[in-house]
């Protein structure tokens, strides 16, 4: 017998949602809806038990009612109009609610049982059973993760399987090579021929065929997500005009040797303290604090189950930062969307809707982050149709940690401890999957890829390392992250060797075999070097955070990874063969320059109206319906925020934070992004060039000391094993390295997500540089709204004719142009800037990016709600509209105090620094062209525009 | 000798740490507990002078916000904290520690309870704090009026408003019948209500008021004034530099000196 409890109550919200958006999913006849909560509980309870587990656990006696009945009789019968669709979750994901349930349950003293937990949904309407089976696939159920059934849905508790060793020999010496083809293709290895050569070599060498658990490991240890075979790859490079002449030919030895850690070693600052070398990048901070910073990528699980795709995104970034003892203190996100209001109709097979998958991701972003306690600060989200069938999920995460005490070294005789979740089939071939293209049927192959995460679990590991590092209780840590524990333990044991027992790893559910424990990605999970006679004190900080240990082997000294299940041997390499074994790929890469076009503006009357659009456009109106369902005050150092004005709406062109336990001086630091994938597609080097100086502008906008910011990259990009795509990846690396050297400013850590093609079409290449950058005073701080009339408003910098890539051509429509280029001398120009800010001089500033000097003009207006007169110079070889909207780097806008104007006009003489008029009380912007009016409108008309919802 | 005051923290508590900073500010000796020290028996309810509940999402909220917390507190101490709330002592609880003050019954104490189940029953609960309005998690600056006549005495050295920000997604506060709020009301158990940035009623208009809370209801006391529960956060406004859109002295800091300088 089984009990089944349903619980109703009002949900408006997600009643106004499902309303909302099933027009959206094709669906039009569905007129009301009803949800309830139900709960499936595997024993049988009394009358008076159920009456107690309601009342305090699973009702709340103000806002629902409940409804039990015993199993297996029918669920509460539908109306005569009405469908009902059950939707629950696949037997092995994660359900943080079930698991609560239990444990509450054993604390009201009840029987211990399983427990399922489902949602019903009750609609009403003029609906065919077919609309109703869509609505639920489409927005009610995610068949990756959930399943569902019209009418009762039947629970299936736990997973029915017993233990399992079974480990496979794969007849691996005697294969020719599409018998070798096949196989890594059968078994999601990803690995070429080249490579499957190599493995071949090595078994005849040694004798004998590889085992299962032997096979897999080298797969994800040599998987493109795990060693970046790309960015080490030889290339052979050719870029050409486009008439076909060579420009450049070149053999490149690596593109992060040669052009990424080539930048940060010839940059090489003091304050540099890990750059590439561990989980995330290290820099100063204070006498006695370090801080980390790590970007990753989610792109290919949130193409699929977008909430667990970025849930378990920010979750693993963040294990990152933990990787190197700190502190998680501030998290980030950039998210790009195919359109929101794309037809339905024309929706490539087996893709979510980019509604949908916004809606989850965003859910999914602020569900880790808030339940974490991180801030989420920073981020940008943006808009286009080569999105469509890969979203891009980029979550960053900063921490803290007292210098000196991240540890990296395993001692022999240490023992393998595993901390936090448990191990389940959840997320297996996760590193090889994502170096694959995804295809209508990725889903189908990969579901196992995905998961939902648990950010209490995890919540609970950051309290228990930085306890367990302060204690000095480890000597090295990693994540467990993708390749799960193969790499984790792999990756640590690289110069000891190992000897790991793989029955001591704690399982959510018997059944798993050798290889799938050893693989499994499931979320949640450290692993640390611990002395043994530290192991005591270890447990009782675990019993006191509530975080589960297992003790998996030993660091033993001779160079060989030995993985066992019940004592019998199921993996024995050598460590060298594992880690230095893997042939360098040897790939071609060939850029050609687009041919020259007719770029001529047309003459246009209505400046106004483009403005108006370029605001209401989505890549540049507000984000506030996504910013503020995540947490960006927790731990009270949030500075400068992501809104910021009077009416806390008006964009901040960075954050800034002041960590908790360093308020005994006023440094704090700032974190800043710059992207921008539609110059890529006019010119990937110019892409890498302005994207950097975006990062580092907006940074020292809001007070950042320019001398001490440093960047990371994360590329996005198509397969670059054809040698267009490699060579557009070649050119924008070309510019990360002359950007970084241009400003000074180097690459502490970076990550690659390549393949992101769907059916073989690529994304645009997307590179997001992310910057950290060190805030002197957090008193002097400036933000972009305008504070006052009667000030004084400046253009810094040069406006050239760079419109290629910019919001104005893809509003007119107009292919190629010249991308905008790298400024002269511009780490000069941020360092005056600097100067300005902490002198007091500067009282707004805001950085002039997509839509040129008109958008940062009417959002510096938006954010104060005032107005602003503005005569503008026109450039040379320039139209006013030209000027207003072209997206040159190197450029801010300055507010300025009328008696300040003198000392900040001597302080830039050597720099091209313009009056363009002043601040005004009567809430207008107005610009001029000389004598001839170019717009004038309302600051409620621009508010009106830049905050068109979104999400709505 | 400083009031001393225990932080409490269970699984999933994230603002504990600002909050400690807080009462030091405030003048208080704040110590972060685990609620497993607590049920181990090393540290006890009657060693501090005030209890303080932190944010955070206990236990996930995975059972709603704030259930799970309450039924540790009224499983494993109920008798101690009964003492300790009868003695007098102040008990502060700010978002998912409001949440769990109001699931476990102790806010609004009596006048939350059906007197046929007796004290704590949760199923009889009277007053909740349930989904916001808008459906999802929602951070923002919010301006709150202290109720300067409510039966908490402290609250009355609060002269000014406080600015600072919310962050919840389960804050709306909402009552099973009008006689609740009556009660409420005419027992002075209103603390704070979300107002206008110029102290005129929000009058439940977003996003005045964040969530769609009865009667702009922020904050509630007991009927003896010494348990106090708020969805906002003042102590993440406890210095200027953190409000720089705020206007001046508006620091949730206030909150925590008028509470611990009463225990003086």
């Amino acid at each position: 017998m089984a009990i089944r409890i349903d619980v109703s109550g009002p949900r408006h919200a997600r009643v106004r949602e499902i309303l909302s958006a099933a027009p959206h999913f094709g669906i039009s006849g569905i007129r009301a809806c009803r949800i309830a909560r139900v709960f499936f509980i595997s024993e049988d309870l009394t009358a008076v038990e159920i009456e107690r587990l309601c009342a305090a656990l699973l009702v709340d006696p103000v806002t629902e009612t409940f409804t039990w009945t015993a199993l297996p009789r029918e669920p509460p019968p539908n109306g005569p109009h009405a469908f009902a669709v059950e939707v629950a979750f696949r037997p092995g994901v994660t359900d943080v609610t079930a698991r609560e349930l239990v444990k509450g349950m054993a604390e009201l003293g009840l029987p211990p049982c399983d427990v399922v937990t489902a949602h019903r949904y009750e609609l009403d309407g003029n609906l065919t059973e077919a609309d109703v089976r869509l609505l639920a696939r489409r927005l009610l159920c995610n068949d990756t993760v959930e399943h569902y059934s019209l009418g009762a849905i039947t629970p299936q508790f736990g997973m029915q399987s017993a233990a399992s060793d079974r480990v496979e020999i794969v007849a691996l010496r005697k294969q020719d090579d599409d018998a070798l083809l096949a196989l890594s293709r059968d078994r999601l290895l990803s690995l070429d021929l080249a490579e499957m050569h190599c493995i071949r070599d090595y078994y005849r060498s040694a004798g004998r065929d590889p085992s299962d658990v032997e096979l897999e490991t080298l797969a994800q240890t040599w998987s493109e997500h795990c060693v970046h075979k790309t960015f080490r790859a030889r290339i052979d490079f050719t870029w050409r005009a486009h008439t076909g002449a060579v420009i450049q030919r070149a053999e490149i030895n690596g593109l992060l040797r040669q052009y990424i850690r080539a930048a940060t070693e010839e940059i090489s600052p003091s304050w540099l303290h890990s750059a590439f070398v561990d989980d995330a990048g290290i820099i100063a901070f204070d006498d006695a604090h370090d801080l980390a910073f790590k970007v990753e990528t989610h792109n290919h699980p949130s193409a699929l189950e977008p909430f667990g795709g970025a849930n378990t995104g920010i979750g693993g970034v963040v294990r990152d930062v933990i990787g190197v003892s700190a502190r998680p203190i501030a998290a980030t996100d950039v998210l790009c969307f195919g359109p929101q209001d794309y037809p339905y109709e024309q929706l490539p097979e087996g893709l979510l809707h980019p509604r949908r998958i916004a809606a989850g991701v965003v859910a999914g972003v602020g569900d880790y982050g808030n339940k974490l306690g991180l801030p989420t600060v920073n981020g940008a989200v943006l808009y286009d149709e080569g999105y469509l069938g890969n979203p891009l999920v980029f979550c960053g995460c900063a921490g803290i940690l007292p210098i000196g005490s991240h540890r990296t070294e395993p001692q022999i005789d240490d023992l393998v401890v595993v901390l936090g979740g448990r191990t389940g089939r959840d997320g297996l071939h996760g590193a090889t999957f994502s170096s694959a293209e995804l295809t209508h049927q990725t889903a189908e192959m990969a579901g196992s890829a995905v998961q939902i995460g648990d950010p209490i679990t995890e919540k609970g590991l950051i309290e228990l390392i930085e306890a367990a590092r302060d204690a000095g209780l480890y000597h090295a840590i990693t994540d467990c992250g993708a390749g799960g524990l193969s790499s984790a333990v792999g990756e640590m044991g690289r110069e000891l060797g190992v000897d790991v027992e793989l029955q001591h790893v704690l399982l959510k559910y018997p059944g798993l075999v050798p290889w799938e424990i050893w693989l499994s990605e499931a979320q949640e999970r450290m692993v640390i070097a611990v002395p043994p006679d530290a192991l005591e004190r270890l447990s009782e900080l675990a019993r006191l955070w509530e975080v589960e240990l297992s003790v998996l082997g030993r660091f033993t000294g001779d160079g060989r990874l030995c993985v066992r299940y019940a004592n019998r041997v199921v993996a024995d390499l050598p460590m060298s063969f594992l880690h230095d074994g893997l042939p360098q790929r040897r790939l071609r890469a060939e850029y050609v320059d687009p041919a020259p076009s007719s770029t001529a503006t047309p003459h246009l009357r209505d400046a106004a109206a483009l403005l108006l659009r370029m605001l209401a456009h989505p890549n540049v109106a507000s984000k506030e319906s996504i910013v503020r369902r995540y947490d960006h005050e927790v731990r009270g150092g949030s500075i400068v925020r992501p809104f910021t004005g009077p009416q806390r709406d008006g964009p901040s062109d960075a954050a800034v934070l002041k960590p908790l336990g360093t308020w005994e001086h006023n440094r704090g630091f700032a974190l800043s992004a710059g992207i921008n994938p539609a110059i890529g597609r006019v010119d990937p080097y110019a892409m890498a060039i302005s994207a950097i100086d975006e990062a580092m502008r907006n940074a020292v906008a809001v007070g950042a000391d320019p001398d001490r910011i440093a960047i990371l990259d994360n590329f996005c990009w198509g397969n670059p094993t054809l040698p267009d795509r490699l060579g557009a990846l070649v050119r924008a690396c070309q510019g990360c390295y002359e950007g970084a050297l241009a400003y000074r400013t180097p690459f502490i850590s970076g990550k690659d997500s390549l393949f992101n093609e769907y059916n073989g079409q690529p994304i645009p290449g997307t590179l997001l540089i992310s910057a950290i950058g060190i805030v002197p005073d957090i008193h002097s701080c400036v933000t972009s709204n305008f504070k006052a009339a009667g000030n004084r408003i400046y253009l810094l910098g040069e406006t050239k004719r760079e419109l290629g890539g910019s919001l104005l051509h893809e509003l007119l429509e107009i292919a190629g142009g010249d991308a905008p280029s790298l400024p002269d001398n511009p780490l000069n120009r941020y360092r005056l800037l600097h100067q300005a800010i902490q002198q007091g001089l500067v009282q707004a500033c805001h950085d002039l990016s997509e839509g040129g000097l008109g958008v940062a003009l009417a959002e510096m207006c938006i954010g104060g709600r005032l107005g602003a007169s503005v005569v503008i110079a026109a450039a040379e070889g320039m139209t006013p509209l030209e000027t207003l909207f072209a997206e040159s780097n190197g450029r801010l806008l300055l507010e300025v105090a009328p008696a300040d104007t003198p000392a900040l006009e001597s302080l830039f003489a050597s720099e091209t620094l313009i009056a363009l008029g002043e601040v005004t009380g009567d809430s207008r912007l107005r610009t001029w062209a000389g004598q001839e009016p170019v717009l004038d409108l309302p600051v409620d008309d621009l508010v009106a525009a830049w905050q068109r919802d979104l999400l709505a | 000798m400083k009031p001393s005051i225990l932080i409490l923290h269970a699984s999933g508590i994230n603002r504990d740490q600002e909050a400690a900073r807080a009462c030091e500010l405030a003048g208080g000796r704040p110590e972060i507990v685990h609620i497993n020290r607590l049920r181990a028996g090393e540290r006890a309810f009657d060693q501090y002078d005030m209890l303080l509940l932190a944010g955070g999402f206990s236990y996930g909220d995975a059972l709603g916000a704030g259930t799970r917390l309450a039924l540790d507190l009224n499983t494993y101490f109920q008798d101690q904290l009964q003492e300790f709330v009868e003695c007098g002592k102040l008990v502060l609880g700010i978002c998912n520690g409001f949440q769990t003050l109001v699931k476990s019954g102790i806010l609004p104490g009596r006048l939350a309870q059906d007197t046929e189940h007796g004290a704590n029953y949760a199923g009889t609960r009277r007053v909740t704090l349930t989904e916001n309005d808008l459906g999802s998690f929602e951070c923002r600056w919010v301006n709150l009026l202290p109720n300067r006549s409510a039966v908490a005495g402290y609250l009355a050295k609060l002269d000014d408003l406080i600015t600072c920000p919310v962050a919840h997604g389960e804050g709306n506060f909402q009552v099973k019948d009008k006689a609740t709020l009556a009660a409420l009301e005419s027992e002075g158990c209103i603390a704070f209500r979300y107002v206008r940035a110029d102290g005129s009623p929000a009058d439940g208009e977003r996003p005045h008021n964040p969530n769609g809370s009865a009667a702009d209801i922020a904050g509630i006391c007991n009927p003896a004034g010494n348990v106090l529960g708020l969805m906002p956060h003042p102590e993440d406004h406890i210095v200027p530099v953190q409000g720089v859109d705020a206007p001046a002295g508006r620091l949730g800091l206030r909150l925590f000196e008028a509470m611990i300088s009463s225990l003086g």
